[in-house]
């Protein structure tokens, strides 16, 4: 089990950045007034952020990292390391990092590359750059997480287009020898990667004619191989059962319980899935930050718009103990236990 | 006991109407059936039971005691 702690790095900010388009669920006209009540009640998602057609997870994690960069103070010159996780990269060829190290003017020196995780990117994000800062004594770094996925959700999928909506992060690491360890608890099961699943236009299912024909695969919900597919009860299922554990476990091996810590932040997958996790953990409604009743699942960046939205004050003027959990896609999963102290947190920038 | 099952089932779907659903009642009809409800009803059984249930468990049951048969074979 892959428990592990790393001393030594300090967050020190973190910036969200979402389309300024908005949508409503009570307006999503494809299923019947009662079921967008539902969605609203129990799926937990009013509004949602939609990116305009041309704009990129690139544009909005650059709109975050220049703000952030800014606030911070830094010398870009300093940054030398750059990690884009996302599952909505600009091309399949090449990487995005590139892009945005060029486009934020990093220098040359700037390691720069790419991370195909979703909900759980943020998490494992943090583990990759606070290793490699660790390993090679970078003195800053940038991880810029985020997701568009409306683009790829079908319109006539009432299991997945009122749940996803478009965001991007950046958050900020410097090597700072008295910051707190982060603590770590990573795990993944690809036996279940077909749960969450575009399944044409990779190299396993070339993108053919085909992909673009809409199939029914259920009541309300129609879609084409090139859009996502949700398996919802699935999800669900591996949600409950490995989130838990995983998260206490890493308490365990910290000696510490959920009293240690001042907030819970989970990736915000949906308002049910969500609350039943927080129930079975046994952790307060006032510890535990919603950001998807007005921004929806955010894929990639929940836990850090959440963060930005929600904890921004606190986080900006003391220290925060934060547990937080990235689940989904892969499947992939894990939490980290972070210090974060007086950072550098912006507002959410409308882009 | 399936009586506490209803009751449970009962609390959390304001809908329902609180003597209405039996062991033997189909809950496709009596819930207005749709993916929400099917998950309402897994979270419910995990946070009450800790037992997991599948689609696959949902799909070949047709009534209360049906379901709660498979709770009970699990706990």
């Amino acid at each position: 089990m892959a428990i592990f702690s790393i001393p030594g790095i300090r967050l020190a900010g973190i910036a969200a950045a979402v389309p300024r388009k908005e949508v409503s669920n009570y307006d999503y006209k494809w299923v019947s007034v009662k079921d967008r009540e539902m969605i609203v009640k129990t799926v937990g998602v009013e509004k949602r952020r939609v990116a305009e057609p041309g704009t990129s997870t690139s544009d909005l994690c650059y709109t975050a990292a220049e703000k952030l960069i800014a606030d911070l103070n830094w010398d870009k010159k300093e940054i030398e390391l750059l990690i884009f996780i996302s599952q909505s990269r600009d091309f399949i060829i090449p990487s995005t990092s590139g892009i945005i190290q060029d486009r934020l003017g990093l220098p040359h020196s700037c390691v720069a590359y790419d991370i195909g995780l979703g909900c759980s990117g943020w998490v494992y994000g943090i583990s990759a750059i606070a290793s490699m800062m660790s390993a090679t004594r970078i003195k800053k770094a940038l991880l810029l997480v985020g997701d568009i996925s409306t683009l790829t959700a079908s319109y006539r999928d009432k299991s997945t287009y009122p749940l996803f909506g478009d965001a991007a992060t950046a958050t900020a690491f410097e090597l700072n020898a008295d910051a707190a360890p982060i603590h770590f608890n990573l795990e993944s099961d690809g036996s279940g990667y077909e749960a969450i699943i575009i399944p044409d236009g990779g190299l396993r299912n070339f993108i053919s004619k085909k992909s673009f024909d809409y199939k029914k695969h259920g009541t309300g919900i129609y879609r084409t191989r090139f859009q996502l597919a949700l398996n919802g009860i699935e999800v669900f299922n591996f949600a409950l059962r490995e989130v838990v554990p995983n998260a206490k476990k890493l308490m365990q091996e910290m000696q510490k319980t959920t009293v240690d810590f001042d907030y819970f932040v989970m990736h915000q997958a949906n308002l049910l899935m969500n609350e039943t996790i927080r129930k079975m953990m046994k952790i307060e409604k006032e510890k535990t930050p919603y950001s998807i009743r007005e921004f929806g699942n955010t894929s990639s960046a929940s836990i850090p718009l959440t963060i930005v939205h929600k904890l921004r004050e606190q986080i900006s003027t003391r220290k925060v103990q934060l547990l937080t959990s990235g689940f989904g896609v892969g499947l992939s999963w894990g939490s980290v236990a972070i210090e974060l102290d007086k950072v550098v947190c912006p507002e959410v920038i409308e882009f | 006991m399936i009586e506490d099952f209803i009751k449970n089932i009962e609390a959390e779907f304001e809908d329902l109407e609180p003597g209405k659903l039996k062991p033997e009642s189909n809950f496709r009809e009596a819930f207005e059936w749709n993916s929400i409800n099917a998950l309402i009803l897994i979270a419910l059984i995990k946070t009450e039971y800790n037992v997991s249930i599948n689609a696959e468990d949902i799909q070949k049951s047709k009534t209360v005691n049906d379901i709660f048969t498979i709770v009970k074979s699990r706990m």
